[in-house]
Parts: structure tokens; C-alpha cells; sequence
């Protein structure tokens, strides 16, 4: 989960790996995918994991309304507060949880999120929703995976599979969230000096 | 933010509104089912109150308990002060017992800074003395903006025994910070001396005279209580004569209406019904009394989590 605190200025070595036609495809093919394997939209809540995912699942239930013509509830999961490394960085705020009425009860929840890395984050939303009630089942649909993974956690819809190395940064920009540039870029960097897992990269 | 919250005044304008954010969040906890965040487990939050109290410190030990840190309560009868030991005996031996957080009341100004200096647990000042309450002002802060919406350029008139109020003391404070025009109004005998210099400095009014004050339509009316407890000597002649001055009573509650409809009444509590406030306003539809505990909950949950949930600070 990429959040808007991070140096706005793209290292000049960075390499566009999702242009915004490429991004728009995914979500479409995404949308499909859920289509197909739920047979329908009945019982689906999309649920976008802030700051990104929120946008990115906003995208989705426009793109299923599209497909099968039926609204689909979307809505917004925070996290901040199921963090497993809260004690290892400075205090952030939480962000908006924005549950459609109608709750996650039985419901097919798909959750939302634009790169999966350590798994951490998608772990915390686990236990985040089983606060909220219990759905049917629960998905995951990310932009992008980028391998990595710390826990036992996979996509059931993914964008793009992105190989990195652990140094590499992958920055997903959105518009709507990110002033008006969009894409997904990979550059070799410098992880952030002293933070022993991103838990949200 | 820093470790410590012990005074309004700790309080930038950016904390204020990053503290009144998360509590929006938080209060959404409360209408759940479940109502647990994971957020401070394995934390101990102790109460430390050595004056009574049920909102602040039933909230308090209800935010923590929400957030899954270990909240214990301990007042000042039943505890070994009232054997005569002296408050840093009391506060060392506690926090010997490896604590993250020291929330005291307690009677005397001053108490919460002095125990601070002795401690490496955040203390949080839940009241002390006459001096200040600074969670009692975010959470009026709190409820006023959940009706008003941005106080920048709201006018609240705070009324009543402001010499012996640190509810008063405090919203000065974070109602000036978050833009909001306040005038005070009390009897001569219950303003507190040498409030011309303080109200110039931190940017309030003063009036003697509650009419004038309701005529001019603020925005919200705190009432205060009437602390009789602090009170030695005649500060008003009688309650009745007290109440016709500057009670909130029905009349006045019109008048309030009529000069603007918007206006909303908010009381600390306890209430005195029928000396500081009529039973008519307690309970009247512009009344957030009852939102004003709602809200206390919430913004003691977002106070705790900034203070406790980061990154150790190197002491």
C-alpha cells in the first residue's frame, strides 16, 4: 500500500513497467475474473485498502457495474490500527474505514490493494474485516505482485506480476490520488535506511 | 506529539486536528459489534485518581480496554496514599510495576507536571486541581465540530465558576487554537483575578453579563458547574440568586433560540440541575451533554494511541 507521503519527485532511473492504457486493461480483465468466477455480482463488496486500493477499488465497481449492469458496493478498509509494526515507526493517523450499509455478513468480500509485497498489510485487513462480521470468503485483487512474500498470503486476481529484488522500489501512481500523472514504475533504489520489513510495499 | 499530554497547551493546532481526525475514526468503533482494535495490546494504562470522577475515568478505562491495553484503576481512598504515603512513593511504586501510561487526577495544580518529572510512563493529565483538562477540551472541541462543523470563527460562550474551572483553562486554550471566538462570562466574585492580562494574551472576552452574552447569538453555550466542593466563603448570596444571574434557565434558553436557532448548549457534567442549567436546556434538542460522553471515549482512544502506539521515543 503505497501512501502519499513518499518523496513525490520519481528517481530519474525509474522504468515505466504499467503504462495508464495498461492499468485500465488489467482492471478490466480483473473485473472480469470476478465476474466469472462469482457467477455474477450478487453478495460482491469491493473493499480498497487506503490510500490506493480505495481508488483502485472505486475503478473496479465502476468496471462490474459495466460488465453484468448491476451496482456493486464498494467501500474502504483501514488498517492503520492492525499494523504488526505500529511500534517501529512514528505514530499516523488512521484513514477512512467506509463500510457499504448492508455490512460484509455473508458477503463476498474482494479486497483491494495496489502492490502486494510482505503480505503484512493484507494480513492486518484479515483481521480488520473479522472485527466488521464474518463473510462468506474473501479475495484479493492487487494492481500489482511483486514477490516477497513474509507470510502465506496470495492474490486470487493480480494486474501484473512484477519480479523485483527486495532493493527495487515499485511506485504506482493513480489519478485521482497521485495530481494528474498515472502509471506503475520500478526503480532500483535505496530501501529506506532502518526499517527492517515494509510492511506495505 | 510528545509523551506527555499534561496541558492544552501541548497542543498545536496540526496535533488538535490530527487528534479530533483519529477520533472520528475511533467513534465509528463504538457503534460495531465488536469494539476491539489490537492497536496497544500487551500495553498497562493505570489510572491514578485521587478526586472522584465517573465519565473521565470510566472512559478512559473503556478506551484503553478498547484498544486491548491492560487498564487498571486506582484511587486515591483505598490506596496506600491514604495510609500516608506521599504522591511520589505512590507514582514510583507504580511505575515500578513497568507501566506505559499514568493517567492521574488529582487535586492539586500542578500534580500531573511534577509526576511527569519523576517518571519515564506518558503521563496524561486528567484533571488537576483548578489547572487543567486537557482531554475535557478536545472532546468539547470534538462534540461542537461533529454539529458545527469547522469552529474557525465560531463564537462559544463558556459560563459559570471559571475560578475554580480547569475545564475552562483548557478550552481557552484548544478552542483559540482551532480559531473559535470565546467569551467567558461569570460574577465578579467567581472570575478569576488577573483574567484581563490572560485574556488578552490568549485572544478571549470577558463578560459579567450572561444576557448580553446570549442576545449576541454564540454559536455554543458551555455551561460549568458550580464546584461547591472548592468553594470556602460566600461566593453568591444564595443558589437562586446565582441561578437568575447566570443560570441557563428556560428564559434564557428562549432568548438563545431566538438569537440563534443554531446554537448548541454543552455541560461537562455533573450537571446541577436547576442552578447552572434548567432542566429544559439539559435536555433540550440543541443539548449535547450526552454526545459530549459519547465523544469522550473516542478522542481518549485517539489521545492514547498517539502517545502509546509508535515507535519508542529515546528518553
Amino acid at each position: 500500500m503505497a501512501r502519499a507521503d513518499e518523496d513525490p519527485q520519481a528517481p530519474v532511473s525509474a522504468r515505466t513497467v504499467m503504462s495508464e492504457d495498461d492499468i485500465a486493461r488489467a482492471l478490466r480483465r480483473i473485473a472480469h475474473e470476478i465476474v466469472e468466477h462469482n457467477k455474477g455480482t450478487s453478495d460482491l463488496v469491493v473493499l480498497g485498502i487506503p490510500t490506493r486500493g480505495v481508488e483502485l477499488a472505486h475503478r473496479l465497481a465502476r468496471l462490474l457495474h459495466e460488465v453484468e449492469g448491476s451496482a456493486v458496493a464498494v467501500g474502504s478498509l483501514d488498517i492503520t490500527m492492525h499494523r504488526d509494526d505500529l511500534r517501529h515507526q512514528p505514530t499516523r493517523g488512521p484513514l477512512p474505514t467506509r463500510i457499504p450499509t448492508g455490512g460484509v455478513d455473508g458477503k463476498i468480500v474482494v479486497l483491494v490493494d495496489d502492490v502486494l509485497y510482505s503480505g503484512r498489510t493484507i494480513r492486518a485487513a484479515l483481521d480488520a474485516l473479522s472485527d466488521l462480521g464474518r463473510p462468506r470468503a474473501v479475495r484479493l485483487a492487487v494492481l500489482v505482485d511483486r514477490g516477497h512474500r513474509e507470510l502465506p498470503i496470495r492474490a486470487d486476481h493480480v494486474g501484473k506480476n512484477l519480479p523485483t529484488s527486495h532493493s527495487e522500489r515499485v511506485r504506482v501512481r493513480l489519478r485521482g490520488v497521485d495530481a494528474d500523472s498515472e502509471g506503475v514504475t520500478i526503480a532500483p533504489g535505496q530501501t529506506r535506511a532502518g526499517r527492517p520489513s515494509e510492511a506495505s510495499r | 506529539m510528545r509523551r506527555h499530554l499534561l496541558s492544552s497547551a501541548d497542543l498545536s493546532r496540526d496535533d488538535i486536528a490530527m487528534l479530533l481526525a483519529t477520533a472520528a475514526e475511533m467513534h465509528d468503533i463504538q457503534r460495531r459489534d465488536v469494539k476491539k482494535l489490537p492497536t496497544l495490546r500487551g500495553r498497562t494504562i493505570i489510572n491514578l485518581f485521587f478526586e472522584d470522577s465517573t465519565r473521565t475515568r470510566s472512559s478512559f478505562e473503556i478506551a484503553g480496554k478498547w484498544m486491548s491495553a491492560d487498564t487498571i484503576n486506582i484511587t486515591g481512598k483505598g490506596s496506600s496514599t491514604s495510609k500516608g504515603e506521599s504522591l511520589r512513593d505512590t507514582v514510583l511504586t507504580i511505575t515500578a510495576m513497568a507501566v506505559d501510561a499514568l493517567v492521574i487526577r488529582h487535586m492539586a495544580s500542578g500534580a500531573c507536571h511534577q509526576v511527569a518529572g519523576w517518571v519515564d510512563a506518558s503521563v496524561i493529565n486528567a484533571g488537576d486541581g483548578t489547572h487543567e483538562h486537557p482531554t475535557q477540551a478536545l472532546l468539547d472541541a470534538y462534540t461542537m465540530a461533529q454539529r458545527l462543523g469547522d469552529l474557525q470563527g465560531r463564537h462559544v460562550a463558556i459560563v459559570g465558576d471559571l475560578t475554580h474551572s480547569r475545564v475552562f483553562r483548557s478550552n481557552v486554550i484548544t478552542l483559540g487554537r482551532l480559531g473559535a471566538r470565546v467569551t467567558v462570562v461569570a460574577p465578579p466574585t467567581l472570575m478569576p483575578s488577573g483574567i484581563g492580562s490572560w485574556a488578552v494574551a490568549d485572544g478571549f472576552a470577558t463578560s459579567g453579563n450572561l444576557d448580553e452574552v446570549i442576545a449576541s447569538g454564540p454559536d455554543a453555550v458551555m455551561m460549568l458547574r458550580v464546584q461547591r466542593e472548592r468553594m470556602s466563603g460566600g461566593f453568591f448570596p444564595t443558589a437562586r440568586e446565582y441561578t437568575v444571574g447566570y443560570g441557563l434557565t428556560r428564559e434564557r434558553l428562549r432568548a438563545l433560540t431566538a438569537a440563534n436557532g443554531e446554537a448548541v448548549i454543552c455541560h461537562p457534567g455533573p450537571m446541577n440541575r436547576g442552578l447552572e442549567i434548567s432542566p429544559e436546556a439539559a435536555d433540550a434538542a440543541s443539548s449535547l451533554i450526552l454526545d459530549q460522553v459519547s465523544a469522550g471515549v473516542a478522542v481518549r482512544m485517539a489521545v492514547l494511541y498517539h502517545l502509546l502506539a509508535g515507535e519508542e521515543v529515546a528518553a
